[in-house]
């Protein structure tokens, strides 16, 4: 297991799902992927593209007008 | 023993690709979304930039649909391959910049290199006999199926029962009877099919999901076209399209002025990729200027984007010009009246 992270600040929906699909793509099962965002909408669509491709979301927050996302990658 | 069909079906996040997909997956085919971002699509997201909209709900439609579909979605990034489509339609624009035909016919094809490359069997899309104008007519329907390369592997379920059979249809894979004659603009029988299915709250875009049918967007960007002197454009140009007030005060340089703090927020993101100008003196806009400026340009430009901010009214609002080289200067102009930034300055 290892920790990775994605900058996908200054991007709009679906912009930030796509990245973070892609870098999922990357990794192996067990993962930890942070993702940060500037779009907001970010905060329900990674979440709901996670649980659509059954990744699970260890934390989702935002702070200092970021939206920050932690994904463990499924198997 | 039969193995189980599988069906790729274009989610655009519209009502009748859920629908659509809805009836396989009825029929014991396994479906799983794809949805192409072209760059124009519209989406909530874009409006959520500006503050006033926040209290919109901020969802990719796309994935709604997959959600409530219990299906994965595969959303495929196509801005580069997208740029000879719209820049070379084949089969022409609509009433603005779109050209929803050739743009159907390019994501078909895309579907179906997808499909070949995962092993699945047939396309479906939501498509309706008659909805649309350009990329829906009945005469043109064929005109996909052939131009895409789909062939009779593209199976439209909403409007199957109005066209001949396809493979899936003729080998049993589907049930042709279960399927729909659905035609014309009237989107009750859409309507009653959802309630047949419970779903509520779908998506119901008024003006379809693409910001090339608009005419002001449309506008900005023919604009951009002519400015350049070139058809082309990359990603950040499209995205800045849908922001902020764009003014042309000369043919060689364009202010793009912030609308409110949103925006503000946003346009921060491109200070490094344009000339700037910032009113430091009031509360006022964060304007990019796209083009190459002289000092007296400068000057011009910044008594434009004065007029944006508070101090609108004063006599003296104290300016930081940027320019792309990250040269800084500071100085105090008077903002120009409303009756001197002429109508035809806005894009």
């Amino acid at each position: 297991m290892s920790q990775h992270t994605l900058d996908a600040r200054n991007s709009l929906c679906p912009m930030p799902v796509i990245k973070t699909q892609n870098k999922v793509n990357e990794l192996q099962a067990g993962d930890i992927l942070k993702v940060t965002c500037t779009d907001p909408g970010a905060l329900n669509d990674i979440p709901a593209w996670c649980r659509i491709n059954g990744h699970l979301i260890k934390d989702s927050y935002e702070e200092n007008n970021e939206v920050v996302i932690i994904i463990q990658v499924a198997g | 023993m039969s193995t189980q069909k599988k069906a790729v079906a274009l989610i655009s996040g519209g009502l009748d690709s859920l629908l659509a997909a809805k009836l396989m997956i009825d029929q014991g085919i396994h479906v799983e979304g794809i949805n192409f971002y072209t760059g124009f699509c519209v989406e909530g997201h874009t409006h959520a930039i500006r503050k006033k909209d926040k209290a919109k709900p901020k969802r990719n439609n796309a994935l709604w649909s997959a959600e409530q579909l219990g299906i994965k979605l595969h959303i495929i990034d196509i801005i580069d391959e997208y740029k000879d489509v719209l820049i070379n339609p084949k089969h022409g624009y609509g009433a603005n910049m779109n050209p929803c035909l050739d743009c159907k016919i390019f994501m078909v094809s895309k579907a179906k290199q997808w499909m070949e490359e995962n092993g699945f069997d047939f396309i479906i899309t939501g498509e309706v006999m008659g909805q649309r104008p350009m990329s829906q007519r009945k005469d043109l329907l064929p005109v996909v199926v052939r131009e895409s390369g789909a062939d009779d592997r593209l199976l439209r379920p909403l409007c199957a029962k109005n066209l001949a059979a396809t493979l899936p249809e003729r080998e049993g894979w589907v049930d042709r009877e279960q399927l729909k004659d659905f035609s014309g603009r009237n989107r009750k029988p859409q309507m009653a099919l959802a309630a047949e299915f419970g779903f509520e709250d779908y998506a119901t875009p008024a003006g379809g999901c693409c910001f090339l049918t608009d005419k002001n967007y449309s506008d900005k960007l023919v604009d951009l076209w002519q400015a350049r002197n070139k058809k082309d454009y990359e990603l950040d140009d499209i995205m800045l399209l849908k922001v902020g007030r764009h003014l042309r005060p000369q043919p060689h340089y364009k202010i793009i002025v912030s609308r409110e703090d949103g925006e503000n927020k946003f346009l921060q993101g491109y200070k490094k990729q344009f000339a700037t100008i910032e009113i430091k003196s009031h509360n006022g806009p964060l304007s990019l200027v796209d083009g190459e400026l002289s000092d007296e340009d400068f000057q011009f430009a910044a008594r434009i984007a004065a007029r944006f901010s508070q101090g609108r009214d004063a006599e003296s609002v104290t300016v930081k010009t940027t320019a792309l080289d990250g040269t800084e200067k500071t100085f105090d102009i008077k903002p120009m009246p409303p009756s001197e930034i002429k109508q035809e300055w806005y894009i």
